[in-house]
């Protein structure tokens, strides 16, 4: 239980997550719920997207909190203690770009309050965020919805979907990497 | 308590997505210079065992627990948006390390930081649904 799960047991527990939700007669797709807040915080005054009745959606939020509530619950009670077993190969390619492997969820390099308040910094975490929001309702959907629902159902605008999340992140990742971090 | 259910189905969720580790930042740095099977194999594992358990739900007519017959949502038919948002959605998902659903379970695990994407994310997605009606679709 405290030792990292292996990826067969991650992808079946991922998969009966969605299935559970399906049996409770909703859907799996955790983007949703930034249109939700949006709405809840009444952006649906200003503009007609978020005029819908979030309440509907309650469920939704509710799963949010209950992930934040995991999120806890791993860190305090089921954390291995051990490194992330991250691969040779890209904790060398990470070196280059002078982000040293720390063997925590994320690297201490970049997630840090000082960092954030550079350029770079809001760059990564406000615009990278942005960028999130933005794209996730572009497409109508995210990892959950499309990747997972989606093909799950065998969605071919899911597919679509997908193969745009991974153009955009091989570009991100193999030629603006290379610029932001140099 | 029927709102019991959905907090902790989001619990569960939160716990197997640190367990699999598919919320490090070193993680998708991993899949996206393919190095490691590991995020392939969750994805795939889910993908596969999901169309099994949607066919089969499919097949012998399921229904839900409010009593419904379980039908699925048919994604709007075009691809512009998907392509256009999803490499959009693409670059966040790598300049972050998270999608979605991983920067509330790091919210959880501490990392404070992730407030700053989840105000980001909030605001990216009041600005498409301000251009909304100007965008290919």
């Amino acid at each position: 239980m405290t030792q990292p799960w292996p990826w067969y047991a991650s992808g079946l527990a991922i998969s009966a997550i969605m299935l559970l939700l399906i049996f409770f007669g909703k859907s799996f797709g955790f983007s949703s719920n930034l249109r939700n807040i949006c709405s809840m915080m009444g952006a649906g005054k200003r503009v007609k997207f978020f005029d819908f009745d979030w309440k509907a959606q309650r469920w939704n939020l509710l799963f949010l909190v209950g992930a934040v509530i995991g999120g806890f619950i791993s860190k305090q009670w089921l954390g291995s203690g051990s490194p992330l077993a991250l691969s040779e190969a890209t904790i060398a390619d990470l070196k280059s770009l002078d982000i040293p492997f720390d063997g925590e969820m994320v690297p201490s390099a970049i997630f840090n309050w000082q960092y954030l308040f550079t350029f770079k910094g809001m760059f990564i975490f406000l615009g990278g965020g942005f960028l999130i929001g933005f794209g996730t309702r572009y497409a109508g959907g995210c990892t959950s919805g499309h990747a997972i629902s989606g093909l799950s159902n065998m969605q071919l605008p899911s597919l679509i979907a997908v193969v745009g999340f991974f153009i955009g992140g091989l570009v991100m990742t193999h030629l603006i990497f290379p610029l932001l971090f140099s | 308590m029927k709102s019991l259910k959905y907090i902790l189905t989001g619990v569960l969720f939160g716990i197997v997505m640190s367990k699999s580790e598919a919320i490090s930042w070193y993680r998708i740095q991993e899949m996206f210079r393919f190095q490691s099977f590991h995020m392939f194999g969750i994805i795939g594992t889910a993908v596969l065992t999901g169309v099994i358990g949607v066919w089969l739900i499919k097949r012998f007519g399921y229904k839900d627990t409010e009593g419904s017959l379980i039908v699925f949502p048919v994604k709007e038919k075009g691809w512009r948006r998907y392509l256009f948002g999803g490499i959009i959605f693409g670059f966040g998902w790598v300049l972050t390390g998270a999608c979605p659903g991983p920067i509330f379970v790091l919210l959880g695990q501490g990392y404070l930081l992730m407030i700053v994407v989840i105000l980001g994310s909030l605001l990216g997605t009041y600005v498409y649904g301000i251009y909304r009606d100007r965008l290919p679709h």
